[in-house]
């Protein structure tokens, strides 16, 4: 690690006036992203604003028909909530399969939407729900947020406060690992709402998460795994490493999304 | 069998202080008034060092000094050496280019160290660090083994002329050339034997102390031989006499093999504490040790196998390029010529065989011994050639192995190993009872009826341990020998040490050697302390590795214990006046042959200190008595694994079934120790076979320079093994051991593969087996089923 300056603020506006002060400040929720980055030297904030003391910004409620979750909730919080297995039992799956137990007793839902890592599993919910994430300035459409490799539509001095989903009639979340990170080498949400079908797919995507509407469009018609047997993820714009060719990846999304539904049931 | 003697299943002692936190590893360590070292390393593969700037660096806080491979040239210290001699087809030595413990004019390998910065602490080390300045001219690197001899490929050293060190065979050409003139049916494959990075769980440390009232050094270090550690810098660095450099390798977590080497940062370490007049500590991290761990395997292979009308192996030929990488490590020229091409013949009788290995550099890391060191090599090319040969012959490929076994010890093979004593189809037999091989069928057609490809795989391996008979290592190239020593003190209360030259870094030494020794003192096993890894307390030792501190460490403590035993009965013939010939020694009682009188252990050693009985001056006072052990012949600790596995077609996953392993390792001393090798051996061989492999890009970056793309093993990958054993004694040691830390890594990539092939149908699998490989492969197996 470089050198840096700590700031614990007490209130979500002193850590917003922090953050605007400071250029390259970095907001410190879980650490599971930022920590290891610090400490490879590849980040070198010089401060970081701890967001443990923030008031309001852990927990989980379900508004009406919505499922809040504050954006320092931690994975395995979300995991266990009994409001999370009943309302979305797909997202409870979705945090038990995501890094280990370490990981998701520190790591928080809003640090990973904030990070969104290609092949992070969050943001496949959030985009599938058709999820808003709400920050202190303004409300934000899951269709806007993700803009591409750990690009978000957050701007430099804005901190996500909470996320909220419409609960679904149905979803799924299936998730192939990348035998080495464990990280998504394809995962896929699928879920339907009264505003219709979504499709996200995470890992496999040069710009991160994306939906797959030909798939959308044939499960609104037929909810059944059957339904999209015929639809090819083309493998342009698809990742290709050491852990999987695009060919291989475009495929899987096929795979997994079709389990993904089975799962939904 | 007493419940602490040979051959009880007793819990490690070492344990309660590993798990517990309270373990002593080197970066444990604190010396008073220690500096911290970090090291300025290569960002290149290939360069020319132009320039090296260090002033800036120099007035950082903290920084105590700057060092650089002039200073050490300046200085007069030695490079690293690679000890094991091997001369060429033509006669000519191989062609070992110098290897600076920090480099010079130029860097050939990413990680190579040019400039090592001392600090007060490791922040300030590293932020210096930062600030050096060096001028690179970058050159184009070679990474691919195959590609390193071509013409044009970039050269690494100047001694060695298209990066070629050495072009070595074994065995006879023409008579190979014979047999598969005549043969019936070739079988030929095309292999690549994955690179692999150790990953210890501790990684590399060092510790350098210099008293310089007595001119002397102090090393700690993270080494599975320090004794050799301790010739190596002394003798060919130069860097200390012998008597003047103490080398202590405490607790050790984990080698495989890695920890053998002597590698440069400990060399520095040495050399800056001298020059600073103060402690240097460095421990490397993760990252560090990706590029700068000794590598292992890392071979392009192509191999055939002649058969004649009635399927009998009649020849075996290879062609092997061995990738040695940026530098000769220590032991690196041994493990693909004898250590690979001498089990070429594994289990079979083959009258033919002849190998040539090409020995090349490449800008990489330094490949050397890991885990197996050759003989996983060799296991997988035999037991690939066997297994496709039997599938294109249409033959079950136990029949196939059961008409080809050895069968009569001492068996002479045609590439110098002379193996002992065997019983090859027993351990088959074993294995396949214990995996319902011929309910195979049914199993696989329960898989297929859900979608899924069963495949199952043999592994019927052989390996050369107890390593190894000097005058024999000797003729064969190697700079030492490699017996090994053993002291035991037994104290006036009757406890015992006992020093040992085995060196112990996960492997139970304490256990298992205590065990020996309450078998035959009749003491409790927590009465003995094992004590290893110092050079100021054990006279001299080579080391663990090579499956040898059982059947050759243990070995040299039998001995001594058999001259303890002597001794102790002159004694108790002191004590009961009667000649030493008349005492009988059992279970800790020693008795006068035919009467009721007797002695106990203690009473024994107290009067083996206090002297009082001993009339007439013959018997000198005390109880301790050293041996070296020197091996007559290698160990062959061979077996079966079978391996079963199904496989998702849709995603390439691979699910192991069924794991069933019968090894035969002679006698064993702690089965749930032997286990626990097994299932160890067989995680790494199977983390070979379908998730590791290191990979460099075409400029000479390591892409898999973490756990992040570079892929473990965990326990979720494996099934529970099923282990057994048959036991043939081992005829050349003492107590019959043969040898078991390797087998696992040994046997276990081919039983995989061979599972893997036989479920997706055809050969070309290539190691790691990972999903998007398996996927591709089931795609064209079932388009072979579909044509
Ligand atoms: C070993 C390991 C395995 C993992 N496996 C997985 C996996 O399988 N799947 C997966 O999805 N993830 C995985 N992760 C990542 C994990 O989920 C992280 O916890 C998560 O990505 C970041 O959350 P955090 O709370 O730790 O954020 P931090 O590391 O604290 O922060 C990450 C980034 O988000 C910013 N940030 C944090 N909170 C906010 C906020 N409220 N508003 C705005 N910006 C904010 C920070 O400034 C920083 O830039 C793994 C991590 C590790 C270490």
């Amino acid at each position: 690690m470089y050198a840096f300056k700590y700031e614990k603020p007490w209130s979500l506006a002193a850590a917003a006036a922090l953050l605007s002060e400071s250029g390259d400040a970095k907001l410190l929720a879980g650490g599971q992203t930022l920590l290891p980055a610090m400490k490879l030297r590849l980040a070198g904030p010089s401060t970081i604003i701890d967001l443990s003391k923030v008031p309001g910004l852990s927990g989980v409620t379900r508004e009406g028909d919505n499922l809040v979750i504050g954006a320092l909730t931690k994975h395995v919080e979300v995991m266990n909530s009994a409001e999370v297995q009943k309302s979305i039992p797909a997202l409870a799956h979705l945090v038990s399969v995501l890094g280990d137990p370490a990981v998701r007793n520190r790591g928080t839902i809003g640090g990973s939407l904030a990070n969104n890592d290609p092949s992070a599993d969050y943001p496949a919910a959030v985009l599938a729900l058709n999820g808003t994430v709400h920050t202190n300035k303004r409300k934000i459409a899951a269709d806007d947020f993700f803009k591409g490799l750990f690009e978000t539509a957050l701007a430099a001095d804005e901190i996500i406060e909470r996320v909220s989903f419409p609960v679904p009639e149905k979803a799924g979340y299936e998730k192939f690992r990348n035998p080495a990170s464990r990280f998504a080498l394809v995962g896929v949400f699928v879920a339907k709402t009264k505003d219709g079908v979504r499709v996200a797919v995470t890992g496999a995507g040069e710009s991160g998460v994306f939906r797959v509407k030909e798939m959308e469009a044939a499960l609104a018609k037929d909810w059944s795994p059957k339904a999209i047997e015929g639809v090819k993820v083309s493998a342009s714009g698809i990742i290709a490493d050491l852990h999987g060719t695009a060919d291989y990846r475009a495929h899987l999304a096929g795979v997994i999304a079709r389990r993904a539904v089975a799962k939904a049931g | 069998m007493s419940a602490t003697g040979i051959g009880a299943a007793v819990r490690r002692k070492e344990d309660q202080r590993f798990i517990t936190g309270t373990g002593n590893y080197t970066s444990d360590i604190t010396r008073p008034g220690e500096v911290r070292a970090y090291f300025v390393r290569s960002p290149h593969a290939h360069a020319t060092i132009d320039k090296i700037d260090v002033s800036a660096a120099k007035r950082m806080p903290g920084v105590v000094d700057i060092l650089t491979g002039a200073d050490l040239a300046g200085d007069k210290i030695g490079g690293l050496i690679c000890g094991w001699a091997i001369t060429s087809k033509d006669g000519t030595p191989m062609k070992m280019g110098a290897h600076p413990a920090i480099a010079a004019d130029k860097v050939r390998c990413v990680g190579d160290a040019v400039a090592v910065v001392l600090a007060e602490t490791l922040l300030q080390a590293r932020d210096a660090a930062e600030a050096v300045q060096v001028d690179y001219g970058v050159l184009p690197a070679v990474v691919d083994p195959a590609k390193a001899t071509a013409k044009g490929a970039p050269q690494l050293h100047d001694v060695a002329p298209n990066n070629l060190i050495y072009d070595w065979h074994l065995g006879d050409k023409a008579a190979t050339e014979a047999a598969f003139a005549a043969a019936k049916h070739v079988t030929k494959l095309d292999i690549i034997n994955n690179r692999l990075v150790p990953n210890a769980m501790e990684p590399r440390a060092a510790i350098a102390e210099y008293d310089q009232g007595n001119d002397a050094l102090t090393l700690w270090n993270t080494s599975q031989n320090p004794h050799v550690a301790r010739l190596v810098i002394s003798a060919f660095v130069g860097m200390a006499p012998e008597h003047k450099l103490r080398v202590i390798a405490p607790d050790v977590g984990g080698g495989f093999g890695s920890k053998i080497f002597i590698y440069p940062e400990e060399v520095v370490a040495l050399w800056a504490a001298r020059r600073v007049k103060r402690p240097v500590k460095w421990v490397s991290d993760r990252s560090e040790a990706f590029l700068t761990d000794a590598h292992g395997r890392d071979h392009v292979t192509h191999a055939e196998l002649a058969t004649d009308a009635n399927h009998k192996i009649t020849g075996l030929r290879v062609h092997t390029i061995a990738n040695i990488g940026s530098y000769m490590s220590t032991f690196s020229s041994s493990v693909p010529t004898y250590l690979y091409a001498t089990l070429l013949s594994g289990q079979y009788a083959i009258p033919a065989i002849y190998a040539e290995v090409d020995a090349v550099y490449t800008n990489t890391a330094p490949v050397d011994a890991y885990r197996g060191a050759g003989r996983p090599e060799a296991t997988f090319v035999v037991e690939r050639l066997v297994e496709v040969a039997a599938r294109e012959l249409g033959l079950d490929p136990a029949e196939f192995r059961r008409k080809n076994f050895v069968t009569s010890f001492p068996h002479q093979t045609p590439v110098i190993m002379t193996y002992d004593a065997g019983d090859y189809d027993a351990s088959m037999t074993k294995a396949m009872e214990m995996i319902d091989y011929k309910n195979f069928g049914k199993r696989k057609a329960e898989s297929e009826k859900n979608g899924k490809l069963r495949g199952i795989g043999f592994s019927t391996y052989i390996e050369a341990c107890g390593i190894a008979p000097s005058q024999a290592v000797g003729s064969l190239g190697a700079g030492v020998g490699l017996w090994e020593s053993a002291e035991v003190r037994v104290n006036p209360t009757g406890s015992v040490e006992i020093l040992t030259g085995s060196h112990s870094h996960g492997q139970g030494h304490e256990t298992t050697f205590a065990q020996l020794v309450s078998d035959r003192l009749g003491v409790p096993i927590d009465t003995v302390s094992i004590v290893h890894g110092d050079t100021d307390k054990v006279q001299f030792g080579m080391g663990t590795y090579g499956s040898r501190s059982g059947a050759v460490g243990m070995s040299a403590i039998s001995k001594a214990l058999d001259k303890i035993e002597d001794k102790a009965k002159k004694v108790a013939g002191y004590m009961m006046e009667a000649a030493a010939d008349d005492i009988e020694f059992k279970d800790g009682k020693f008795t006068v042959k035919g009467t009721d009188k007797s002695v106990g252990w203690g009473d024994v050693t107290l009067n083996a200190y206090i002297a009082h009985k001993f009339t007439g001056g013959q018997l000198e006072p005390g109880l301790k008595e050293g041996a070296f052990y020197d091996p007559t012949n290698f160990t062959f600790p061979a077996g079966c694994h079978l391996a079963e596995v199904e496989i998702d077609p849709e995603t390439g996953k691979i699910t192991i079934a069924n794991w069933v392993a019968v090894d035969d390792f002679g006698n064993i001393i702690n089965p749930m120790i032997v286990e626990g090798q097994v299932h160890g051996g067989i995680a790494q061989g199977v983390g070979q076979a379908m998730l590791e492999g290191a990979h460099y890009n075409a400029d000479g970056q390591l892409v898999t320079g973490s756990f992040m793309d570079y892929a473990m093993p965990r326990a979720a990958d494996l099934p529970s093994f099923k282990v057994d054993t048959t036991v043939t004694p081992c005829p050349s040691n003492p107590l019959g051991i043969k040898g078991c830390g390797e087998a696992g890594a040994i046997a276990s990539p081919a039983a995989l593969i061979n599972a893997i092939t036989n479920a997706v149908g055809h050969e070309n699998v290539p190691m790691p087996a990972t999903p998007s490989v398996v996927w591709k492969a089931a795609q064209g197996g079932m388009k072979k089923a579909a044509e």
